[in-house]
């Protein structure tokens, strides 16, 4: 396979190790943006830098990266103050004043990188360029062995952000749900957010520098967002999400390579399909979760409506029998009345052919004793909620029916037991049509 | 530091070479790409550099042409940067980093770019201008529906669509940059990630800031990884693609104008045209729904405005100019004023202002590029709105609460004097007038306030003849009693129809009304009294005790 004809892990397993650094890293934080809802805060930050860098620029007069990464995390933090105080200040609502924020602060550092750097190269090896392929280039050696410098900033960058998470871990909890509870509890909510804003603009400009500034952006927000879609606890969340961002940023290194050559093409930017990697994990996420899936609650949502479309059915076929025996019950005229769709009604009648509840005769559907005992307890129910309903919850009697069709469905023996007991017995239900008598087994007694 | 400089700017960028001897390594037609396209760049910061500006230098100075293409390999950041040039002209390229002074120009220069003399400088600033209305207009009903940061999404998420519409164009021997195509592939994928972010939001339990977050940064990351194949294609010549992608507003032309004119005029009308409706959708689009206007359909309608302005405007301007314009003036003009008609003229008067004032100072002083000029006009509106904004301005916002301080506590002040006097019972008029005044310690363990405060306020009641003070006692005038029965007698007949219809204790009562007896309108006052059926000017007594008022539950009401 070509991917292992080539591989390198002087070069790709750095590589991948800058990438799952710079991932883990930010997926730690981001969880807490994700659910303080402050998610664009990393594109913000990634974005408002560029005045730290110039400034950084202008008073140190050296590309070194030192000042410039004390400028960016500076300016990263005052991009979450200044939107705040606009936020609180000005009423603005919260995306708007970001937005006005890290807007005003890219055209102030253009303007001034443009004052400062005619032809000055500001870029070596620093931060606004991020390039992963690089990463191996740029070593320092530590303890005789010959590291990344990316990957020994995001290393750091990485322990501390696991610090901070694992040390803060009931505090950062209890702010990100309730923040006011946490302030009266005795610690300060407004700390620990300028605390996470300040670890958030330092690992935004840390991988930034190394790996660029889309794969930050995607990093603090996608992999938790998955994990939000797979996880309702959140420390789980949080472990799933740096192991969906380790994959992430593994597959999207091999994607990288892989993925262009089936059409011919040489390999692509890690960065770029590190964020698809993660985008294709979020959607898989999206559809497929156990809990929270889009497929699974559709499939779930159908299986209930089909379900109630059979209990509409058998008890549309005892109202009918019960008002006139010899009233037309053929398909069509059926599927008329309940307002069903031709796909869900056959299948819905096939299902409850299988299970004996209705038999057809020449043309006709007929409830069979067990579908007549389950028909019977339905029409109970719905009768009794009506008689229930009009004489305790004061609803006029026009209005009971659907209230008391949707609780039809869900009223079991005990239930429909306290109901009979409430109304004392009622024979009718509002509308005048009697109430079915409980009846324990289907057919033993003969059906009137 | 000049000695440092100069290394920095005589050191070529071809430093990179030695990187070549890894070219055995299976990375090495990667990164020799990446070596190639940094040597022919004199440095990624080169296309920050500022010769790229409007006006008095004409056409000649905007050689788009020569834009590197390592920008490509940047464009997160290199695409979101507006109106600068790489190449720079060569009279420029000796100028040195202590050079930062801003040349001022002439009169005549000024007068040139302010009568519009210059053709390139006519368009671009009558470009600007129409942009910015138009952009501002459409981004007043965005900001309203919090939508604010759509804009940012959508710019970003066109990144794959113009990649692929290039890609596309170019196998299929069409003209990859031509910019039909582009704008074509640039709006349906704008408009895919839009409905994406819709899709999360509406479908999924994810937020709509996660939605918009992961939408930007995972369609950008396609983005980029597509323009990397971009680079490589052997079809097609992609040099400069970013520029029709990203902006050139030093560039405009007779046809980019005609555009933009063009897209402006149409989102203008549509915001015209669509006003109530949209309106309606803004402030409360549940209510939109019950009436039977199309929500939904209305929705979209006011996503492919912005997506038409924003399309526009990105191979116009750039794609942070855009979202700036999107988001400032609408932010700004919510400061002036309550009612959305004026917001929307107002939002639109700002963006039409900004991109003139932003595209003339950028065409009179040379070094600053127009884009972020423009971007730093609307913040400079957005900052003065904010502090000075007639309607929700912080100022004014301040003023009117240090105004209602001031009354609240003259009310505390005057009630205060009164129910002190009521204590030593002589409380009629009369007496009140003759009596020799209440001391200052008295009054000031009445409430939490502090002593200056209280001086304060008893100077300023004293101006209005409400009170006298001699020596360490105040006491009230005439007009003071009068003021302070009214008071007094609000405050009760609240604290009587809490005890009575609401059922709260009467401990508890005097903090209530304490907290609306400020505001309560004669209306109210009369209505109270027909309800405690106390009319006249009687004056209730207390329903509490008034020297303890908090820990001892006093007695039960009059």
């Amino acid at each position: 396979m070509h991917l292992w004809q080539h591989w390198s892990w002087q070069i790709d397993g750095w590589i991948i190790a800058a990438g799952v650094l710079c991932a883990v890293a930010s997926s730690l934080l981001g969880n807490f943006l994700v659910l303080r809802r402050m998610s664009m805060l990393g594109d913000a930050i990634t974005h408002a830098i560029l005045p730290g860098l110039a400034v950084a620029f202008f008073i140190s007069s050296s590309r070194s990266s030192v000042p410039m990464f004390l400028g960016a995390v500076i300016v990263g933090v005052l991009t979450a103050l200044f939107t705040e105080w606009v936020r609180r200040f000005g009423h603005v609502d919260e995306g708007a004043s970001m937005g006005v924020v890290f807007t005003s602060l890219f055209a102030l550092g253009l303007v001034l990188i443009v004052q400062a750097a005619d032809n000055v190269d500001l870029d070596a090896g620093c931060v606004l360029y991020g390039a992963i392929e690089l990463t191996w280039l740029d070593t320092v050696s530590v303890a005789g062995a010959e590291i990344p410098r990316a990957v020994l900033v995001l290393g750091v960058v990485t322990v501390i952000n696991a610090l901070f998470v694992t040390l803060f871990f009931k505090e950062l909890k209890l702010s990100s749900f309730d923040p006011s509870l946490a302030t009266t509890t005795g610690f300060s909510a407004g700390l620990l957010h300028y605390l996470l804003m300040v670890l958030v603009a330092v690992t935004a400009v840390a991988s930034f520098e190394s790996v660029g500034s889309i794969l930050v952006v995607a990093m603090f927000i996608v992999p938790p967002a998955t994990a939000y879609m797979l996880a309702d606890r959140l420390a789980p969340m949080i472990w799933i999400s740096v192991f969906l961002a380790t994959v992430a940023a593994v597959s999207g290194h091999v994607l990288a390579i892989e993925v262009p050559r089936w059409f011919g093409y040489r390999s692509t930017t890690t960065a770029g399909m590190m964020a698809v990697a993660a985008g294709a994990l979020l959607a898989l996420a999206i559809l497929f979760s156990p809990r929270h899936g889009v497929l699974v609650k559709f499939l779930r949502r159908r299986r209930l409506a089909w379900k109630i479309l059979a209990d509409d059915t058998v008890a549309l076929l005892y109202r009918l029998q019960e008002r006139d025996p010899e009233a037309a019950t053929d398909p069509n005229t059926l599927r008329g009345l309940l307002l069903a769709d031709q796909f869900s009604f056959r299948l819905v009648l096939a299902w409850l052919r299988r299970r004996h509840y209705i038999q057809r005769h020449d043309g006709q559907l007929r409830l069979t004793r067990p579908g007549r005992h389950i028909a019977r307890q339905l029409v109970r129910s719905h009768r009794l909620w009506e008689q229930y309903l009009t004489s305790f919850a004061n609803i006029d009697a026009a209005r009971v029916h659907d209230k008391a069709e949707r609780l039809e469905h869900f009223t079991d023996r005990s239930l429909r037991d306290e109901l009979d007991a409430a109304t004392e017995g009622a024979e009718q239900d509002p509308h005048g049509s009697p109430i079915p008598v409980e009846r324990s087994e289907p057919g033993n007694h003969s059906d009137s | 530091m000049s000695g440092d400089d100069r290394t920095l700017r005589t050191q070529p960028r071809v430093q990179r070479e030695p990187f070549s001897a890894s070219r055995r390594l299976r990375g090495a037609a990667l990164i020799l790409v990446l070596c190639c396209n940094l040597s022919t760049s004199p440095c990624v910061f080169a296309h920050y550099s500022p010769s790229g500006r409007v006006g008095l230098s004409g056409p000649e100075r905007v050689s788009w042409s020569a834009r590197p293409i390592a920008a490509l390999l940047s464009p997160a950041l290199a695409g979101e940067l507006l109106t600068v040039d790489t190449a720079g002209d060569p009279s420029r390229s000796d100028r040195s980093l202590a050079g930062r002074s801003l040349d001022w120009p002439t009169w005549r220069q000024l007068r040139r770019v302010l009568l519009l003399q210059d053709y390139n400088t006519r368009v671009v600033v009558l470009g600007t201008t129409l942009l910015g209305c138009a952009a501002a207009m459409v981004g007043s009903f965005t900001l309203l529906r919090k939508r604010a940061l759509m804009g940012d999404a959508l710019s970003h998420a066109t990144l794959p669509g113009i990649a692929l519409a290039f890609i596309l164009a170019t196998l299929y021997g069409g003209d990859g940059k031509a910019l039909p195509v582009l704008l074509v592939g640039a709006t349906i994928s704008g408009l895919l990630g839009v409905a994406t972010i819709l899709v999360l939001r509406s479908l999924t339990r994810l937020k709509e800031d996660t939605a918009i977050g992961a939408v930007l940064s995972v369609y950008f990351g396609a983005g980029v990884a597509l323009l990397s194949i971009v680079q490589q294609m052997r079809e097609g010549n992609a040099a400069g693609l970013e520029s029709f992608i990203y902006g050139k507003t030093a560039s405009m032309g007779r046809a980019d104008i005609r555009l933009i004119a063009t897209a402006a005029a149409a989102c203008i009308a549509g915001c015209v045209l669509l006003f109530k409706e949209l309106k309606l959708l803004c402030f409360d689009d549940a209510f939109a729904g019950s009436r039977g206007f199309p929500v939904r359909r209305l929705d979209i309608t006011l996503m492919a405005l912005v997506v038409i302005v924003t399309i526009v405007g990105l191979q116009a301007v750039g794609l942070i100019l855009m979202i700036a314009l999107l988001i400032i003036p609408a932010a700004a003009a919510r400061f002036w004023t309550e009612r959305l008609g004026r917001m929307f003229l107002i939002s639109g008067a700002l963006g039409a202002a900004s991109g003139w004032l932003g595209a003339s100072v950028s065409a009179v002083f040379s070094k600053l590029p127009s884009g972020a000029m423009i971007v730093l006009v609307c913040t400079a509106m957005f900052a003065f709105s904010m502090a000075f904004g007639s309607a929700r301005g912080v100022a004014v916002r301040a003023f009117k609460r240090r105004r209602l301080n001031r009354s609240i506590d003259r009310q505390h002040l005057l009630r205060g004097l009164y129910e002190l006097l009521e204590e030593s019972s002589t409380a009629d008029d009369a007496n009140a007038q003759r009596h020799e005044g209440v001391r200052l310690e008295a009054l000031l363990r009445k409430r939490s306030w502090s002593r200056p405060r209280l001086l304060r306020q008893i100077r300023r009641c004293q101006d209005d003849l409400l009170v006298q003070a001699r020596g360490n006692r105040v006491r009230l005038t005439r007009r003071g009693v009068i003021e302070a029965r009214r008071l007094t007698r609000q405050h009760r007949l609240w604290e009587l129809f809490l005890i009575h219809y609401a059922d709260v204790a009467p401990s508890h009562v005097d903090r209530d009304a304490d907290a609306i007896e400020h505001v309560l309108e004669p209306e109210i006052i009369e209505e109270l009294e027909a309800i405690l059926s106390r009319s006249g000017p009687a004056l209730p007594a207390s329903p509490h005790r008034l020297d303890q008022p908090d820990p001892v539950p006093p007695a039960e009401g009059s």
